[in-house]
This record gives structure tokens, C-alpha cells and sequence, in this order.
């Protein structure tokens, strides 16, 4: 019987089998931010060990920095100790670390790929959730606690128990003002938050092939938001066609090596999933978020659900979130009012979404009451937009181009979201207070994000822009 | 180093019939800034614990003097959202050593685990029956026995099977953890790397 392309991976990084329990599984790639690593260093020291491979780790401090006034020493004391630290440990233990005011800083998950330091085949974890992002790339890669963190810098590898296997098929193509935001958003909405748990995700099918590696980002980053441990898409020309040429990409002879091997990382016609879904591209419309987790998700141009479409037992878990939103069921969601629009996070803060948000606003003013924070993702990014006027573009219509980190998605920096105000986000969350005490998140694409900042109201992009 | 070992424990319960709790409820974001595991415990739910002074919510179950135990049950889908361990420092670092809940994040199961504190997944009809059990009583108890991997509700004698990999049970009862077992094969992981595929 064939293979899936996750168990090509997995199998082929198994150092050893437990019975009845764990794999051990071997890291080619370990990824460190300041918020998930300082008690894993600690552990090391306490224990007297060191750190196995540093120069598979790569360190970048994202979630505290401040997005604007880089050059100057971050305000709050707390994210400054954290981000000092991390710089620390890494001088100690001989870990490349791109800090603050670095060219190649920003968030972890945006680092990675546009480094070249991501590549097909790999394993890669990072005390982080959204590591599931890298497996755009063909790898397997998810996040993971920080005992795990510890032990990846101890030994190398980690203690995995093997998830199972889900095939996600999405055919057909997409209408024009859809985007991959709003085919992850559609999925969750339909399997709900808890649809993926135990599974290890491929996304399949010619929808899939027909997105840019950013897009695809965009969607193994939300694979998380399922349960499932990480989402995963064949390398093809798409990947390599990225990659190529980028900082760590193997060079000379050593890539024509390596893309015969990635040409091998596909699932064979006669592997079997444990679980397969089927979606049609023409189904997905633009989506928005109008709960407390992301699986409260509904087209924008739909109401929330009626109570009576609720599950009795869930009755009561729905209602607390529709009180926390301000928002009642059956609701019509477009024309909901909007305070802020952000753009950027590890889902949608790459040079594609700014330029897409750039092209939609074009001709059109930010609307007056709205807060917009508009994020690039990196310091490469950065450069991107900046090269190519975007800045400019943003400026000209009332909108201010920020600097990079994590930003209003988590609210551990400066960057937060005031009690009771609606945030049209492009970022993977909406919990309660997700981005600040008393936040409330409306999750979406950068496309319906324009929509918001030009009309001041929950819009449907479709019926303002022209695609 | 090693963790504390599982014990069984009969206990009353604290009781959050409330689904999809994500670990940005159990420990918020502004929280995780510290450098030490230390701590955390108090800040365990602050969002739905306290209110914007600072004060104890009194519909909060945590301020809720009648409920008490080293258990705590939940609604189905515990842990979901971001993989920060911090949420089971701040669980264990509360006091809780068992969480029950008729569905669990895998992260957040796997992070419970590392830090003594076990996840005990249930049916929804037996969840279901220690919620009933601490609406008529809120003192109301629930044994967890790991060596014979069984959960009862004391109330109406229930009692259910629940799962844990051999391995993990293993590290539980003895107090083991995983990076003295993984540092224990560093030859194996030399061995590994040796033939490995690199570019």
C-alpha cells in the first residue's frame, strides 16, 4: 500500500519506537521566540546540559516588540526582560538570532519561509501554534509546549505520539474577491474548532495548486484552528519556484539534488486517510467570524445562526459568546459596525495581503472613526512594501504602514484593542480578549479587512471593489 | 527533572460546564511575559476570575467558596487555541491535578502531561452526570485512579475507563520525565542524524 506524504515524512525522521506510547521524533528545524523559550533554557541550566544543535535553532523575538519606534528600547518593562533574555540565552548557547532592528527580524513564521530556511521534508517545530504555517512548504511542522521546547534543545527531538491522517480536498476555482483566508475560514466554520483534533492535515486538490505560497501559508497557519495539529501541501513548481534562490536555499549541485528529493514528497494514488473531506471552491464566498472562536464563522453576506440551529448542550457556551460580542442571533452580520481594522499577523503580514489590501483601497479613503493598523510581517517585508510604494499608496489614503512584529493579534504588546470596540482582523483568533481586555475580533481576509477600513461596516469586498 | 507522582484522588469538584475553553481563558496573553514557571496559578482564568478593579467576579465558579477540590471538570473541547504551557502552569500551579473534560486540544493534552497534571477524557454522558451530581450537591465527589485508568462519580457510583498511552502513564506514576528519557539516547539520536537526508 502507498504512502501519504505525511507518513513519508514522519517515518523517515523516527529515531525510535515506544510501545504503546510516543514516537521519538527527530527536528531538522527549531524555531525560538522570546514568550515560550526563557523556562526552557532554564530547565537546560538547571540540569547542567546544553543545547544539542544550535545551529539548527533559530531565534527571532516577535510577540513583544513594539510596531512603532523600533530604534528605541521597548517601553514596557516586563516585554524588554523578555526579549533581553532571549538574546541571552542565545549568545550563550551559540544560536543565530535576529533581534529587533535586525533586516531579517519579524515574526517567526514569516522569518522562516522568506529565509529559505523552510524547505520540503523537514520536520520543524516552535513553541508557537502557528508552526503549522511552514507546512506549506511540504514539512511537517506544528507547534508545541515548552517542556517540548526544552527537550528540542536538549536532545534535538521530541515525544510525539502519531497523529492520524485527513485529507482535505478543495477542486474547482475560486470566485475573484476569494481568497485562502476565506477557504480556511469556510472549513472551520464547517468541521468547528474541535473538527481536526488528533489529525494531521493535507491540503489537496486543483484549489490548493492554483494558490501562491503565501496563500497557501495562509491556510496551513489556520490548521491549528481546527484542533489539528498542523496541515501540510505537496511541494511542486509553486514551492520550488519560491524557495529558489533565497538565503539557505541549498545552491549549485545541492539544489538539483534536493528538488529530485522534494519531487518525491507527494502522496501516492493508493495511500488511505483515516478521514477524507470534499469541498467545492465556487461553494466559498468571502467569510467573517462573528463569535468567540474561530469556528464561528459564517459568509459575510449571512446572519449568525438562529438559536434553534444550536445544539441544546451548546446553547448556553453559544449565548455567553453572543453576549460577549454584543451581537444576537440570527443577526445579519454586513453592515455590523467596525473601530478597527488590523492587517498583518503570521496569517495574513506577508508582502501578498499588503499588496492586495493596497490594490482594493485604491481610489478609496479610509473610513472616518476607523483605527487601522496595517502590520508587514517582517523586516523583509518591510523593505518589500516600502520598494514597492505601498507605503505611499497606504498614506495617500489615510492609512499608516506600522513596523513589523505580532502586533494587535495577541496583545502582549503595545498594540491593543480597546474594551468593547469591533476589530475587523486579519490575524487566526478571536477569542474572548484576544486582542486586549474586552476586545472583539471579527476574523477575515485582507480583502474583506479593505472592505471594513473603507466603509466603516462589515461589507462583502465583492460588492465595493473591482476584481 | 522530576515531576510530582500521581497519586489517586477521590475529591469534590470544580465544576465549568462551559465548551471550547481556549488556553487565551486559562491564562491571557499579558500574562505570559514572565521568565519562570512561578506564579501563574494566580493568574488561572483572570479574566473570567476577576473583574476590571481587580476584584473576584462572585458568578465566577473559582470565587465560589462552595466549590472546592483538586479536580476540575469542563466542557468538551478543554485546551484548544494557542500551545502555550503556560495554561497548565497556571492549572497545576492553582492546585488542580486532574482535568476532565469529554474532549481535550491535543497540545494542551500533551503540555497537562508534562507537568503532572492528568487530562482525563470522559463521555458526554458521564460528564454530563458529574454535572448533574454538583447541581444537587456541591460537595459531590469524583475518584481518578490511574493505575486501573478508571473515573467514578461517587455520587451515583458511575464509573467509565478513560485512555492513556502506557509510556505516559508510566512517567505519571513514577514521577519520570520525558527529556531524562530522550537525553538517556543520545546515541541513537547520533546514529540517526549520521544517515539522515540533508541538503
Amino acid at each position: 500500500m502507498g504512502k501519504t506524504l505525511f507518513d513519508k515524512i514522519w517515518d523517515s525522521h523516527v529515531v525510535k519506537t515506544i510501545e504503546d506510547g510516543p514516537n521519538v521524533l527527530y527536528i531538522d528545524r527549531h524555531f525560538i521566540h522570546e514568550v515560550t523559550s526563557p523556562q526552557a533554557f532554564g530547565g537546560i541550566k538547571a540540569r547542567g546540559g546544553k543545547v544539542a544543535r544550535p545551529d539548527q535553532v533559530i531565534a527571532t523575538p516577535d510577540h513583544n516588540i513594539p510596531t512603532i519606534n523600533q530604534h528605541l528600547t521597548i517601553q514596557d518593562e516586563l516585554s524588554r526582560h523578555q526579549v533581553e533574555t532571549l538574546k541571552k540565552n542565545c549568545e550563550e548557547n551559540g544560536i543565530t538570532m535576529y533581534g529587533l532592528n535586525h533586516p531579517y527580524n519579524g515574526i517567526v513564521h514569516v522569518v522562516g519561509p522568506e529565509l529559505g530556511i523552510t524547505q520540503p521534508g523537514m520536520t520543524i517545530v516552535c513553541g508557537d501554534s502557528h508552526t503549522s504555517t511552514h507546512g506549506a512548504f511540504g514539512s511537517i511542522a506544528f507547534g508545541i509546549g515548552t517542556s517540548e521546547v526544552e527537550m528540542a534543545l536538549a536532545t534535538q527531538c521530541i515525544m510525539q505520539p502519531k497523529p492520524k491522517r485527513l485529507r482535505i480536498n478543495i477542486e474547482g476555482e475560486l470566485a475573484k474577491g476569494v481568497t485562502s483566508k476565506d477557504i480556511i475560514l469556510y472549513i472551520i466554520a464547517d468541521v468547528s474548532t474541535g473538527g481536526g483534533t488528533g489529525y494531521f492535515v493535507e491540503f489537496a486538490g486543483s484549489a490548493i495548486r492554483g494558490l501562491s505560497m503565501e496563500a497557501r501559508m495562509t491556510i496551513c497557519n489556520m490548521s491549528i484552528e481546527m484542533g489539528a495539529r498542523g496541515g501540510m501541501i505537496a511541494p511542486d513548481e509553486t514551492t520550488f519556484e519560491y524557495i529558489k534562490g533565497r538565503e539557505q536555499a541549498p545552491k549549485g549541485e545541492q539544489w538539483n539534488k534536493a528538488v529530485n528529493y522534494w519531487k518525491s514528497l507527494c502522496t501516492d494514488e493508493d495511500a488511505v486517510f483515516d478521514k477524507e473531506l470534499h469541498y467545492a471552491a465556487e461553494d466559498i464566498e468571502p467569510m467573517i467570524t462573528y463569535g468567540t472562536n474561530p469556528g464561528m464563522g459564517a459568509k459575510v453576506r449571512g446572519n449568525i445562526p438562529a438559536l434553534e440551529t444550536i445544539e441544546d448542550s451548546s446553547k448556553n457556551s453559544f449565548q455567553k459568546s453572543m453576549e460577549y460580542m454584543g451581537f444576537a442571533a440570527g443577526d445579519k452580520i454586513e453592515g455590523k459596525p467596525v473601530d478597527y481594522v488590523f492587517v498583518g499577523s503570521c496569517t495574513n503580514g506577508r508582502i501578498e495581503d499588503l499588496r492586495s489590501f493596497c490594490d482594493a483601497i485604491k481610489g478609496k479613503q479610509k473610513a472616518e472613526g476607523v483605527t487601522a493598523w496595517i502590520v508587514p510581517g517582517s523586516k523583509q517585508v518591510e523593505k518589500q512594501a516600502l520598494a514597492e510604494g505601498l507605503k505611499e499608496q497606504l498614506e495617500m489614503a489615510g492609512f499608516e504602514l506600522r513596523q513589523p512584529g505580532c502586533s494587535a493579534c495577541l496583545a502582549m504588546n503595545d498594540d491593543k484593542i480597546p474594551e468593547g470596540k469591533y476589530a475587523v482582523a486579519t490575524s487566526n483568533r478571536n477569542f474572548e480578549g484576544r486582542q486586549g481586555p474586552g476586545s472583539r475580533t471579527l476574523l477575515a481576509s485582507p480583502l474583506t479587512a479593505a472592505a471594513a477600513a473603507v466603509t466603516g461596516v462589515v461589507t462583502d469586498p465583492r460588492t465595493i471593489f473591482n476584481f | 527533572m522530576p515531576i510530582e507522582k500521581f497519586v489517586t484522588v477521590q475529591t469534590s469538584f470544580v465544576p465549568m460546564p462551559i465548551e471550547n475553553v481556549d488556553t487565551d481563558q486559562i491564562i491571557p496573553a499579558r500574562f505570559l511575559k514572565a521568565t519562570t514557571k512561578d506564579g501563574f496559578g494566580d493568574n488561572l482564568f483572570f479574566d473570567w476570575r476577576y473583574d476590571k478593579a481587580g476584584q473576584p467576579k462572585s458568578d465566577f465558579v473559582l470565587n465560589n467558596s462552595a466549590y472546592t477540590g483538586t479536580v476540575l471538570v469542563a466542557g468538551k473541547n478543554f485546551g484548544s487555541g494557542s500551545s502555550r504551557e503556560h495554561a497548565a502552569w497556571a492549572i497545576a500551579g492553582y492546585g488542580f491535578k486532574v482535568v476532565v473534560s469529554s474532549f481535550f486540544a491535543d497540545i494542551f493534552r500533551n503540555n497537562s502531561l508534562n507537568n503532572g497534571v492528568l487530562p482525563v477524557q470522559v463521555s458526554e454522558v458521564f460528564l454530563a452526570g458529574l454535572f448533574d451530581a454538583v447541581e444537587t450537591n456541591n460537595k459531590a465527589e469524583v475518584k481518578v485512579d490511574l493505575e486501573n485508568q478508571t473515573i467514578s462519580n461517587v455520587s451515583t457510583g458511575a464509573s467509565e475507563h478513560f485512555e492513556i498511552n502506557t509510556y505516559k502513564k508510566s512517567c505519571l506514576m513514577n514521577g519520570y520525565d520525558d527529556i531524562d528519557f530522550l537525553l538517556s539516547l543520545e546515541k541513537e539520536i547520533a546514529a540517526y542524524e549520521k544517515q539522515a537526508v540533508k541538503f
